[in-house]
């Protein structure tokens, strides 16, 4: 499911893991986000769920975009410029949470990942209670 | 004239609206974030403001990337939410004030900022979720007129904490020097720390996200020594939500106290908080 990381060109910020939505990523990954902007209408997630392939085309998504889009690639989407936000609404009609799709990026179960989250919490209470944080 | 009381910051999680839907405020894993709002409501039922200025970022609701604002102020009538491709939808629509509206437009120019000025505009979960949790108990209709003001967040580069805090500022300044005599309330949403894509998603920063708390009412300018960039890095690429935390300090110009603060990891991939700052006018001599 994972892609690679591809970092971005020399001269670029990086943020190891994180991909900086700036004006490459925009201009790589306007179709696909577009197709995402058009979910805001039911109508629409149900044209995806009926013929993924066709709703694709209508958007002009490039060769890469599908490829990440059929294998449910989150990081394949994120490399050829799709943006989270944007993702989100796909993320929906998969009836893929923030969760799930932190799973499938982190190369983690569900289960592992959100224990992670957890154990941030407990890392606070324990702070909290030594006093040492709000 | 019109007052400047105070401030709610806070978190703006979609699956909130969802936990509000399903009734799950007692439930262990929402209650200790529901429960940081008690104070929020009392001062709300006190200071009863008749006006709401919500800065908060859009997430694909109202702008898409072909034209994309770095700061848009609504001027409208009235604001809805809409399906923002979750299926949810339904929160009662917001009255707005488009006089007062003009008046911020016309001073943010003034001070040389470059907003753009929206008749029409959606309002999406950053500001519906936030606006649930303070008034939780509004049957009818809200309680306040609305003043929306969206900065860009997602498509880089985002303006700089600087410029946000000065672009509160220049709101403040606006608000001061409105002759109604309403009393007004400022809200950033958003933050804390959490990223949500990349092989670092589930990120979160307890340190910065305190350093962030512990400053916002004494010494907000302490913010302001990171880029975006630098945010995005600390606290991860959703963490920079909170330039609408600081863009909405920046519009308390007065005496700043800290009422409360909740702080509770995690909500969904979030650390999330509420704060609840006052603001007293400073009196000139």
């Amino acid at each position: 499911m994972n892609g690679t990381f591809d970092p971005p060109a020399t001269g670029k910020r990086v943020i190891p893991g994180t991909y900086v939505f700036d004006g490459d990523a925009a201009r790589r990954g306007f179709a696909i986000n577009e197709m995402c902007f058009s979910f805001n209408e039911d109508a629409n997630r149900r044209a995806f769920a009926e013929d993924e392939e066709a709703y694709m085309e209508r958007f002009h998504l490039s060769e890469e975009h599908k490829k990440a889009i059929r294998e449910r690639d989150v990081i394949g989407m994120l490399n050829a410029g799709g943006n989270i936000y944007y993702l989100a609404k796909l993320a929906g009609i998969l009836k893929l949470g923030v969760q799930d799709i932190g799973a499938l990026q982190t190369g983690t179960t569900v289960d592992e990942f959100k224990a992670a989250l957890l154990a941030h919490g407990a890392k606070l209470k324990e702070l909290q209670t030594q006093g040492e944080t709000a | 004239m019109s007052t400047i009381a105070g401030g709610i910051f806070t978190s703006h999680v979609p699956g909130i609206g969802q936990a509000i839907a399903k009734g799950l405020k007692q439930d262990p894993y929402w209650k200790p974030f529901f429960d940081g709002w008690h104070t929020v409501h009392d001062w709300l039922k006190r200071e009863k403001p008749d006006v709401l200025v919500c800065f908060y970022n859009d997430h694909g609701l109202n702008f898409f990337l072909d034209k994309l604002p770095t700061f848009a102020i609504g001027a409208a009538d009235g604001y809805r939410h809409e399906d923002e491709g979750w299926g949810i939808s339904g929160y009662k629509p917001y009255p707005g004030m488009p006089e007062l509206s003009w008046h911020i437009i016309e001073q943010v120019v003034h001070d040389e900022f470059d907003p753009t000025m929206c008749q029409k505009m959606l309002v999406d979960h950053a500001l519906a979720i936030p606006v649930e949790m303070a008034w939780p108990d509004e049957e009818e209709s809200w309680p306040f007129k609305l003043v929306p003001i969206a900065i860009n967040t997602v498509q880089y580069p985002l303006p700089s904490p600087k410029r946000c805090f000065e672009f509160g500022r220049s709101v403040g300044r606006a608000l001061e020097s409105w002759p109604g005599d309403e009393k007004i309330v400022v809200m950033g949403t958003g933050g804390l720390s959490h990223q949500l894509e990349g092989e670092r998603a589930g990120h979160i920063n307890i340190e910065y996200d305190t350093f962030c708390m512990d400053n916002l009412s004494r010494d907000p300018e302490a913010l302001l020594q990171h880029s975006s960039l630098d945010i995005a890095e600390l606290a991860g690429s959703q963490g920079v939500e909170i330039l609408n935390w600081i863009a909405a300090r920046g519009a308390m110009r007065g005496s700043v106290t800290e009422l409360s603060r909740n702080y509770h990891i995690p909500i969904s991939n979030t650390a999330a908080a509420t704060m609840l700052l006052e603001n007293h006018e400073t009196v000139l001599a």
